[in-house]
């Protein structure tokens, strides 16, 4: 590679890198330094270095109960939408027979995803409130005799938001793998014997390994630092660990919402490292 | 499995999908039309005198916020955001041809500032402001909060379109004579147009849409998702859903242009 050319690739990716270091690097470096800074009522940021954000927030048993809460809803969150994500993906490449068709119904299910997000939370009001359709429905047919409470602002409510909003990160990259699958390979197993369920056992469920881990890496991280969702959903009633933050912010308490983040963060980055060595994401992006 | 007849997963997996899309667009259809409820009509079905007030009531500034101010704030960052997500992702991408030190930790610096939850970036984002003395503006921090969530996905698009461009399709115009730009306008440009029309989708709409990186980031000026935000807590009245009507028909005014834009340039091609 001679110097010229090597000198045009830093020119072009010279923008993308000033980008991400001043809205993304420092910013991200100066929350965990400032998480280490005390805080004093009225004065604000003391240039101290103490510990005591972390240990306040780790000895305090709200935030545990936070997390336990948060990673339910994203255990729940992530068996559905993988569920989900599978077959549909399963139904647009191997039963769908007309591309055009296919890629229509995939854009069909992303659509959504380009519009607001607190709209497609508020829409869940008529449905599932006390006199929503839903609601009016059970009455009408006489399978409830009076509205049923939890359909709406409660965790039920909460998992159909994230389930509305995130299935499209896991139908994505599912489907992604599987178009890339080689039908020839199907049929292989097939001749040799292999039932239908045998080759989306052995055969399509290994080969969309990467898609299923992309997509549980977007769903474990969207549902894990949301605090949209949750609030608007389930009426003020659940919390999720950034709740810690939003109360921290409200008191300008920086340093402690700092040391939030930063929990928060090593918890996600934890589980994208996990992610990361189960699959070569990178081979499977770029190509 | 190529049989003709269909298996019976067929049918269940089809109606899997239905009653999915029907989950997908239910709640927005009925939000749609609880917009043009009438002045006795309440939050939920049934629709009674159909009427235009909410809508009305939207541009009220009195009873619900500036709604006006926010779209004129939204709108023009959107823009902006397209714009400058268009020249990154693609000069980017071209970049990325190519093997050059850091490579790797730029790939995973552009994930990582995918996948950090907004509200963490948002704080990180205005104690840097603060650090350096410059208050949080829509227009360069709010602007910037947004570019960190749309530039890895307008990477992640023309790293799919750029798998497919050939450097020996280049190299091959370049042999017969091409010059540089003509190889950039008759071979790259028709290859990658359409992915950079997905590229300002994708800018315009999460722009238009962002909630979490936009809540410490746009300072004391409210951007649409802020302002409806609010309102979702203040405001309990059908104008909550006009102002989703409307912003939700802006979205799907984009969304046709840019899919529309796109199938009629495959078309042409394929008919060519």
């Amino acid at each position: 590679m001679s110097e010229p050319r090597s000198f045009t690739t830093q020119l072009q990716v010279s923008p993308l890198v000033l980008v991400l270091l001043f809205f993304f690097v420092i910013p991200v470096t100066l929350v965990v330094i400032v998480s280490f800074l005390r805080y004093q009522m009225l004065v604000g940021i003391v240039p101290d270095f103490t510990l005591k954000n972390y240990t306040d927030i780790l000895s305090n048993p709200t935030t545990w109960t936070l997390y336990r809460s948060t990673l339910k809803f994203t255990l729940i969150v992530l068996a559905i939408t993988l569920v989900l994500g599978f077959w549909l993906s399963y139904f647009l490449v191997f039963h769908v027979r007309n591309l055009t068709i296919a890629i229509g119904l995939f854009l069909l299910c992303t659509i959504p995803f380009w519009t607001s997000n607190i709209i497609r939370m508020i829409s869940w009001r008529p449905i599932l409130g006390r006199e929503g359709l839903v609601n009016e429905a059970l009455q009408a047919t006489g399978i409830a005799a009076k509205p049923i409470d939890w359909l709406l602002y409660s965790d039920f409510s909460v998992v159909v938001a994230y389930v509305n909003l995130f299935t499209l990160f896991m139908m994505v990259p599912i489907f992604n793998s599987m178009a890339r699958i080689d039908r020839a390979l199907m049929e292989a197993a097939i001749d040799a014997g292999a039932t239908r369920w045998g080759v989306i056992w052995n055969v399509v469920l290994p080969l969309s390994k990467t898609g299923i881990a992309l997509g549980a890496l977007f769903v474990i991280t969207l549902v894990m630092g949301d605090f949209a969702v949750v609030s608007v959903m389930s009426g003020g009633l659940s919390a999720s660990v950034t709740s810690g933050m939003f109360n921290d912010l409200q008191f300008l308490n920086y340093p402690r919402a700092a040391a939030n983040a930063v929990i928060l963060l090593i918890v996600v980055l934890l589980i994208a490292t996990a992610i990361f060595r189960l699959v070569d994401v990178r081979k499977e992006l770029v190509r | 499995m190529i049989t003709d007849r269909r298996p019976w997963t067929f049918y269940v997996l089809a109606l899997l999908f239905t009653v999915f899309v029907l989950f997908l667009y239910g709640p927005m259809l009925s939000v749609l039309v609880l917009a043009f409820q009438g002045p006795s009509g309440s939050l939920s079905f049934p629709l009674q005198n159909p009427s235009l007030m909410w809508f009305d009531e939207v541009f009220n500034p009195t009873r619900v916020g500036d709604v006006p101010g926010a779209f004129w704030r939204s709108f023009p960052l959107a823009i902006l955001v397209m714009l400058l997500t268009i020249l990154i992702s693609v000069t980017a991408g071209f970049g990325f041809r190519r093997r050059f030190r850091g490579s790797s930790i730029l790939f995973y610096t552009s994930i990582a500032s995918l996948i950090i939850p907004g509200l963490v970036l948002s704080i990180g984002i205005l104690v840097t402001a603060r650090f350096l003395g410059v208050s949080a503006n829509w227009l360069t921090t709010g602007l910037g909060a947004h570019l960190t969530w749309t530039l890895p996905f307008g990477l992640l698009i023309m790293f799919a379109i750029l798998g497919r461009l050939d450097p020996s399709f280049e190299e091959a115009a370049f042999d017969l004579g091409a010059s540089r730009w003509q190889v950039v306008k008759e071979v790259v440009i028709p290859i990658v147009f359409p992915g950079m029309i997905a590229v300002a989708l994708f800018g315009f709409t999460l722009s238009y849409d962002e909630f979490p990186r936009s809540w410490l980031t746009i300072g004391t000026m409210n951007t649409l998702p802020l302002e409806i935000w609010t309102m979702t807590t203040n405001v309990t009245s059908p104008a909550l859903y006009a102002l989703g009507a409307m912003t939700t028909g802006i979205s799907f005014v984009v969304i046709a242009v840019a899919l529309g834009s796109i199938y009629f340039i495959q078309r042409k091609r394929a008919g060519s």
